[in-house]
């Protein structure tokens, strides 16, 4: 075995890349609950690329016959049920978790400086993650799905001059069709997750470049043995963080099947009852409302009744947080250890971007509206008030090693 | 390696000269990817005219027919509604129809050929959704003032009975009027005008 091993280190840095990334990565020894979720998102791509794997092996897409093989995985299919179930789980899954790993950045100061790429690499993923739920959600070919795809390419028709003319691209057809069916098709399955697995290997090589932050802030690389130059407040991620991530997947795992065997509709939030209708060109649902996880930014979209002016925002709402590690100009990096204003204020955001979600999903009646502009101003108004107060906010000390 | 006698000003010229070339060779290989996008020609000739029989519409009637893949509506407007449009003028972002949302030949006060009958395309000029019709005068829903019109269900965008847009809504423009002629006084062509737009 040993000798098997040496024929390939001589060949391949297998033994250098496991040490340097799992058994001689060492991580702060304080990671609490949230540092779960980076592993899980890990945990959950796989989920989703081998389920899709096999979805794509019974799906046609074909605008006449999408829909009905669909029903066919669902009926006919051996576990084709459970096959699908696990994919569209697993989409919520991923942004529950992905929602999670990046609020406990926003807790910890994590996207500071020296981790902006890292931050930045992790945006970009989320932003992928957000057109492959999008362009997946195409695919079954409900009415939810047609209707939903025509509105969110229409946004780009908002767009001065080239609006109309990229629309018309985008949909490859003067409505969307059979065309757009096909090429979402090819984007969701092959295009973009290999995007989004180079996404994924840099966001980790950027953080095994620079270390993990924790929930003190402090870095751990300023205090190492004088006598081993390792960190004195780390431990290397592999047996010790594996151990503790696989308790993580277990628990997740527990939530994971209970909604996927018992509730995998999720009451109508992730698969909406509209989609099991085949699509239909001339008639909008009653009702039409994004799936949960973009709800919040539809709520902005609804709430600005100009055009133009909605589609801006919306824009701006994801394109703010890609700002976040500029906007905000504390040099304490936890939360631990920082000033009311901050806890308040990042309080007041959560509120905003859960209230939002809910919007996202009523019908737009005046009251709600009025509604939605004002935790519009709020999610906004977050940054706004980091910006402008984060550089002289009054903190703690922040302690020299970890607590 | 030696270094002696290397003309690095040579040398650069030469890598921008390569970086350069590569870059358009590059942007020219870009171009029959990107146009395969755009819609095929089958897309294209698939748009044909529809002949639309009215003869037995009603009264306040509305029907939908397919073009070019989109919905399209004929409504047969009551005398009242027609006398209600101009009392809305002052709600409306564009009750003369100055917007380029309708050949000149519906460029009028009730935004058609023939005042009774309407002829719109149904996508909401906001995100593309369909409204719904509501022809329901003082719907609970929508308004002691609502006078009839389409209201779409997605983002709160109302029309009048000429498919022009009220203000404070997203909708931006009046919903489209699709060229069309009379082919009979009771059969309709859309999608074609015979170049009389």
């Amino acid at each position: 075995m040993q000798k098997l091993l040496t024929w390939i280190d001589d060949r391949f840095p297998l033994t250098k890349m496991f040490e340097e990334h799992l058994s001689k990565y060492y991580a702060p020894k304080n990671f609490n609950f949230w540092y779960f979720f980076g592993s899980l998102a890990l945990l959950v791509l796989v989920i989703q690329i081998i389920s899709g794997i096999f979805l794509t092996m019974h799906y046609k897409p074909d605008g006449a016959t999408a829909f009905a093989s669909v029903e066919y995985i669902m009926r006919d299919v051996p576990y084709g049920w459970l096959i699908r179930y696990m994919h569209s789980t697993g989409a919520t899954a991923f942004f529950v978790v992905v929602y999670l790993h990046m609020f406990r950045g926003l807790l910890y100061g994590s996207y500071k400086q020296p981790r902006e790429l890292i931050w930045l690499f992790g945006m970009l993923i989320y932003l992928v993650l957000m057109a492959e739920a999008f362009m997946g959600y195409l695919l079954p070919w409900g009415q939810m799905s047609y209707w939903g795809a025509q509105v969110i390419i229409s946004l780009f028709g908002a767009l001065p001059f080239i609006g109309e003319p990229l629309t018309l691209w985008i949909r490859g057809d003067f409505v969307v069709s059979d065309a757009t069916l096909n090429r979402f098709f090819a984007l969701h399955v092959i295009a973009l997750p290999i995007v989004l697995l180079g996404l994924v290997v840099a966001h980790i090589l950027a953080l095994h470049e620079v270390g993990s932050n924790n929930p003190d802030g402090v870095e751990i690389k300023k205090n190492k043995d004088p006598v081993t130059h390792l960190p004195v407040d780390g431990i290397p991620f592999h047996p010790y963080y594996s151990v503790k991530d696989i308790l993580g997947v277990a628990v997740f795992l527990i939530f994971f099947a209970t909604i996927m065997f018992f509730m995998p509709e999720g009451g109508g939030y992730m698969l909406e009852h509209a989609n099991f209708i085949p699509s239909d060109p001339l008639k909008t649902p009653e009702h039409i409302a994004p799936v949960w996880y973009f709800t919040p930014f539809y709520a902005i979209l609804r709430a600005v009744p100009d055009k133009l002016a909605g589609v801006l925002a919306m824009g701006a709402a994801i394109v703010v947080l890609f700002l976040l590690p500029w906007l905000d100009r504390c040099k304490v990096k936890s939360i631990r250890y920082r000033g009311n204003i901050f806890k308040y204020n990042l309080a007041a955001f959560v509120v905003a971007f859960v209230v939002l979600g809910w919007l996202g999903m009523q019908p737009a009646t005046p009251f709600l509206t009025l509604l939605a502009q004002f935790f519009s101003l709020v999610y906004f108004g977050f940054f706004v008030v980091l910006f402008v107060t984060s550089k002289n906010e009054p903190t703690k000390p922040v302690p020299e090693r970890v607590t | 390696m030696a270094t002696e006698g290397v003309d690095l000003k040579k040398r650069r010229m030469l890598t921008n000269a390569v970086t350069v070339a590569g870059a358009v060779g590059a942007g020219f290989v870009a171009v029959p990817f990107l146009a395969s996008w755009a819609p095929s020609e089958r897309a294209k000739t698939a748009g044909a005219p529809v002949e639309v029989d009215i003869s037995k519409m009603q009264d306040g009637a509305m029907m939908t027919v397919e073009w070019q893949g989109k919905p399209v509506w004929i409504v047969k407007r009551t005398a009242r509604n027609l006398e209600d449009l101009p009392t809305l003028n002052e709600q409306l972002r564009d009750p003369a129809s100055e917007n380029e949302q309708q050949p000149d030949y519906a460029r009028n006060g009730d935004r058609s050929i023939k005042p009774q009958i309407l002829v719109l395309v149904g996508i909401c000029t906001h995100l593309g959704c369909s409204p719904s019709y509501r022809p329901d005068l003082a719907a609970a829903d929508l308004g002691a003032d609502w006078k009839g019109g389409f209201f779409c269900p997605c983002h709160g965008s109302r029309f009048d009975l000429a498919g022009r847009v009220y203000q404070g809504v997203p909708a931006p423009l009046n919903l489209e009027v699709p060229p069309h002629r009379y082919l009979s006084d009771t059969t309709i062509i859309i999608g074609e005008d015979g170049g009389a737009a």
